[in-house]
């Protein structure tokens, strides 16, 4: 069972360490957003289900997605309003 | 002098890290009041889910702060956001799959975010999370459609009558020769869905308060416009 733990926690770092590390902001966010449900499933290993709950909906969810509002407002993602 | 300091910073995050590794095994927490809090809980509130019966019953004091806190960091969110001319460019609207997924998932997603909350006292979750997934839930439509007007008015009233009804809650106890935040009502049988007194009725209130703040927050983010 350790394994998994340790698995999480390398999705974790490679997924921090690649927010840090990506030129695209989007994609950034992203991987902010894996390291948060990465998190949250180690709080479901370490029987917390409450805390996974909240890492997964505030973390994952909600703080991603005021990132991504916040990437929009700043001019550092486009949308492509060409089609319809 | 900045990067010293960053410097610094890590080092003693590292050093406390380390030290948090060393002593301690992990999922193996050292606890003194939680045995205690563990086997009084289900007979003194009532609510299956013990979490619950600490963030409402024993730390409800706690809980009205936080719900403060994050009352304050909306409102001035929503003050700076506000004052800075929105609604001038929207987006262009979704497309058709987005538009009609938008629609097809929200009452899915209502679902799931009141039955969080309302089981709040008996599984997992509660008002904050349930909160957070309605505020998405709201959301979704909004980024389909980001034409359509939000009535932050009525958020507003939402949310205040929301976190006035959870502090009249918590005064009531006085009346009843308790302590503020205490819970009252009957306690009922463990496990069932009315039960646990007052805890379920709060987390309500919680919830629509936390649910209201987060979606009036992402409506005010949303309809701003990048300055280009």
């Amino acid at each position: 069972m350790m394994m998994l733990a340790a698995l999480l926690v390398l999705i974790m770092l490679i997924a921090a360490l690649a927010a840090l590390l990506l030129r695209n902001a989007v994609a950034a966010v992203a991987a902010f957003a894996v390291v948060s449900l990465a998190l949250s499933v180690l709080f479901v290993w370490l029987r917390a289900p409450d805390v996974a709950l909240t890492e997964a909906a505030v973390g994952g969810g909600l703080s991603s997605l005021i990132l991504a509002l916040a990437l929009r407002r700043l001019g550092l993602w486009r949308v492509g309003g060409s089609n319809e | 002098m900045r990067k010293a300091a960053a410097l610094l910073f890590t080092l003693g995050l590292l050093f406390l890290l380390s030290v948090m590794f060393l002593r301690f095994e992990l999922g193996q927490a050292p606890m003194r009041i939680g045995k205690d809090i563990l086997a009084a809980a289900p007979e003194q509130v009532g609510a299956a889910n013990i979490v619950t019966s600490v963030v409402l019953g024993y730390r409800g004091l706690d809980t009205l702060g936080e719900i403060a806190i994050l009352f304050t960091a909306a409102t001035a969110t929503g003050l700076i956001l506000s004052g800075l001319g929105g609604g001038q460019r929207r987006d262009p609207e979704g497309g058709f799959i987005l538009r009609h997924g938008a629609d097809l998932v929200f009452p899915f997603l209502m679902l799931v975010g009141m039955y969080i909350v309302v089981h709040g006292h008996l599984t997992p979750g509660g008002g904050f999370q349930g909160g957070v997934v309605l505020a998405a839930a709201f959301f979704l439509p909004l980024l389909a459609r980001p034409s359509r007007a939000v009535s932050h008015s009525a958020l507003g009233w939402i949310e205040g009558l929301a976190g006035a009804s959870f502090i009249v809650i918590g005064l009531w106890a006085l009346t009843l020769d308790q302590a503020f935040m205490t819970p009252w009502l009957h306690q009922g049988v463990l496990g069932e869905l009315f039960s646990a007194g007052t805890l379920p009725l709060l987390y309500l209130a919680l919830g629509l308060k936390v649910g209201a703040e987060l979606a009036s927050l992402l409506a005010h983010l949303a309809e701003v416009e990048a300055s280009e």
